[in-house]
């Protein structure tokens, strides 16, 4: 069994701040794995903000913002293989979009129409998840699975700080331990779980702690620093695919944005620090880095940010040409072999809505 | 002697009522996510913090059974813990600890100790919301042993019966209809107002059809009642009281018209509206004309928020099982 004691305290990070603090390297990474990172990053923001706006448009539901979050979807995504599995929480909505998931798809979850909903075997990315913590055990039963039929996938599964409190996590991070299941356990730890802060969550020192308590290793990480993501999550894979089991990664960022776009802060954030967070946010920190790199330019910019802001209008404009959604779906999909008593209500539905259902 | 009343919100009724309950009994104390400094995500504990300080309304680790479980250790040490659960489907971490011990404490002790939590979450559909923000859960609650229900439908109501929850010494829970929240409102008397539990409230009366309900069916059958425009003249009862329930109320509903439709959101199977409906096959066999109908969500996972109206009990169902109970 590897060495797991004790767990990091302080956090990694890659990106320099182009003065005093200078940029580290990363093995391995070329020129186009440093593009197809900003691609990511630039698809997520487009997608974030393109959504808040939506919702403000009457376009989309209710919306859970991630502004400031898409470097440790990006970092850790990059770092998995295709047949690697992803668990995402509604923090997490669009982490598809890596995957080949439309974003259609994705506006139509926010939207509430079915085909927002997609078969998790098609990308290798489960369902979104909305009650804190209870995918944990999931991710851990499937990276178990894939260990019990001698396949390689390992799986990756994000959470945030809150959810460290919950049941359900601390025995899904149990069982992967006690199973050596090849486990990624992602905390998104942006120090708020609505209106709670971190202190009234743990009295911890760090989350990374915890993972001590399970016997796997506890690695702390800018949350903003994409490379610094990257790198702990490919090493957290390595662990996982050498048999080593599970790796704890806390990424350490801050909530910029309302919780959700039901969410009024104001009665509780820390607007000053909020502020202090957006001038340092994740994808001008890396826009940064490439460009004193000498990887990005103007040109090459405008044309990823352009091709982002592409697919989001093309992903909204599919979404609102689907026609709505037959109220008859409501009995689909319930059971594989659905009780008789589900197509005599499905009649009476049809009945009482004239017909007009098919 | 005219009580005075202030037209208030359903939610703002519930404020009104912990408000009143704290300051009335120092042993009374509030718990759960987001309830302090945000006042609570649909603002039911908005000012409690402030004027209680946070040792009475308290934000708590996100953990639904650590919640309730640790309410029923803070029973032991004297205090009558009143807990949110933030939204209905988000309390099942919770059902452990319920149905394991809230529910069976009190006669462990052989009737040595009292658990007096009141669990306090909105619940229900309609709002356009992501999933499980939806759900009707009362039956899992109302099945339990040791455990009572109430579901207000009115902002009086959401008042009294949350007040008769927390000086209850019994574990009661109340759901509350989250999408009348805001929407309900009406005269609140100020100051103590209790509405017991177990007693049910007749909201219209008629002749010819029974209709039975609670929390956010009541205005709903209040919308078909409306809608037939005087085709039939309909009683509509509103339960208020799952567990005590009220059956005098609900056998003499029953035997007023002989005809009864049940309106309840949850799914049907086992639903609190198959438990009315034995009842009156019970003890009301000779008194209906029709068989009893029950108008409820139907048994598939809450849908996807653009097709829930398909899902909920509808004026259209309902105004139906009107029409085909009186043809029966
Ligand atoms: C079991 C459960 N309880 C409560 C909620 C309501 N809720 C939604 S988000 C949230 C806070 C989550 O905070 P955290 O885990 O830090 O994740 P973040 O939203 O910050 O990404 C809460 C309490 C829920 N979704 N599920
Ligand atoms: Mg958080």
């Amino acid at each position: 069994m590897a060495q797991v004691l004790p767990a990091e305290r302080d956090l990694r990070r890659v990106i320099g701040d182009g003065e005093s603090v200078p940029d580290g390297e990363v093995d391995g990474l070329d020129e186009s794995d440093f593009l197809e990172l900003y691609r990511s990053l630039v698809l997520l923001r487009t997608y974030d903000e393109r959504s808040v706006v939506f919702h403000r448009q009457g376009r989309i539901g209710t919306y859970a913002i991630f502004w400031n979050h898409e470097a440790m979807q990006a970092g850790a995504v990059h770092a998995l293989a295709d047949e690697d599995w992803i668990f995402p929480s509604y923090r997490e909505s669009a982490i598809g979009l890596l995957r080949g998931i439309p974003a259609a798809t994705i506006l139509q979850w926010w939207r509430g129409h079915p085909t927002g909903w997609w078969n998790p075997a098609d990308y290798n990315v489960a369902s979104i998840c909305v009650p804190i913590a209870t995918h944990v055990p999931h991710a851990a039963g499937l990276a178990w699975g894939k260990k019990l039929r001698g396949e390689n996938a390992c799986s990756i599964v994000f959470f945030g700080d809150g959810a460290t409190s919950e049941g359900a996590f601390h025995e899904g991070a149990n069982f992967a331990a006690v199973m050596g299941a090849p486990l990624i356990l992602f905390c998104n730890n942006n120090q708020w779980a609505i209106s709670t802060p971190l202190e009234a969550q743990t009295r911890a020192e760090t989350l990374a702690d915890k993972a001590v308590g399970y016997g796997m290793p506890g690695v702390r990480v800018d949350g903003a620093d994409v490379l610094a993501v990257y790198e702990a999550t490919r090493e957290a894979v390595e662990r996982a695919r050498a048999g080593d089991g599970p790796t704890f990664i806390e990424a350490v960022t801050y909530r910029a944005a309302p919780h959700a776009t039901a969410d009024d802060p104001s009665a509780y954030i820390d607007a000053e620090r909020v502020e202090q967070e957006k001038r340092n946010e994740c994808v001008g920190r890396y826009e940064r880095y490439l460009r004193r790199l000498g990887v990005l330019t103007d040109e090459l910019d405008q044309q990823i940010r352009g091709e982002a802001a592409d697919a989001m209008r093309a992903g909204i404009a599919a979404a609102e040409a689907e026609a709505p959604a037959d109220p008859g779906l409501v009995f689909e999909h319930a059971y594989v072999q659905p009780p008789p008593e589900l197509a005599r209500d499905r009649a009476e539905l049809r009945r009482v809505l004239g017909g007009n259902e098919g | 002697m005219a009580v005075a009343t202030r037209e208030l919100t359903l939610v703002e009724a519930v404020n009104d009522c912990l408000h009143h309950e704290l300051e009335r009994d120092d042993s009374v104390l509030v718990m759960g996510e987001d309830v302090g400094r945000a006042g609570g995500v649909f603002r039911a504990t908005a000012g409690l913090r402030d004027r209680f300080g946070p040792d009475r309304c308290i934000d708590t680790p996100l953990a639904e059974a650590g919640i309730l479980g640790t309410a029923v250790g803070l029973c032991m040490a004297g205090w009558r813990p009143v807990v949110e659960m933030q939204y209905d489907a988000f309390s099942y971490p919770c059902l452990d600890q319920l149905i394991t011990h809230v529910g069976r404490y009190h006669w462990r002790t052989k009737g040595g100790m009292e658990f007096p939590i009141t669990i306090r979450m909105p619940y229900g559909g309609g709002v356009r919301a992501p999933e499980l923000h939806d759900d009707s859960p009362e039956t899992y609650y109302v099945h339990t042993p040791g455990i009572k229900v109430a579901i207000p439908s009115t902002a009086a109501d959401a008042k009294g019966l949350l007040a008769a929850a927390i000086r209850d010494p019994d574990p009661v829970v109340i759901f509350e209809p989250k999408l009348h929240y805001r929407t309900l409102r009406g005269e609140v008397p100020e100051g103590d107002h209790v509405v017991p539990l177990g007693e049910a409230r007749i909201v219209r009366e008629g002749d010819d059809v029974t209709l039975v309900a609670y929390g956010s069916m009541v205005p709903l059958c209040e919308g078909a009642i409306d809608a037939l425009d005087g085709e039939a003249s309909v009683e509509l009862l509103d339960i208020r009281s799952l567990k005590p329930l009220d059956e005098d109320a609900l056998l003499a509903a029953a035997a007023k018209t002989g005809r009864v439709a049940i309106v309840q959101e949850a799914p049907r199977v086992c639903g609190f509206g198959a438990e009315l409906a034995a009842i009156l096959a019970e003890k009301a066999i000779l008194d209906l004309q029709a068989p009893v109908l029950r108008v409820t969500g139907y048994d598939v996972p809450y849908p996807y928020w653009t097709i829930e109206d398909a899902y909920m009990p509808s004026v259209e169902r309902v105004v139906d099982a009107v029409r085909r109970l009186l043809a029966f």
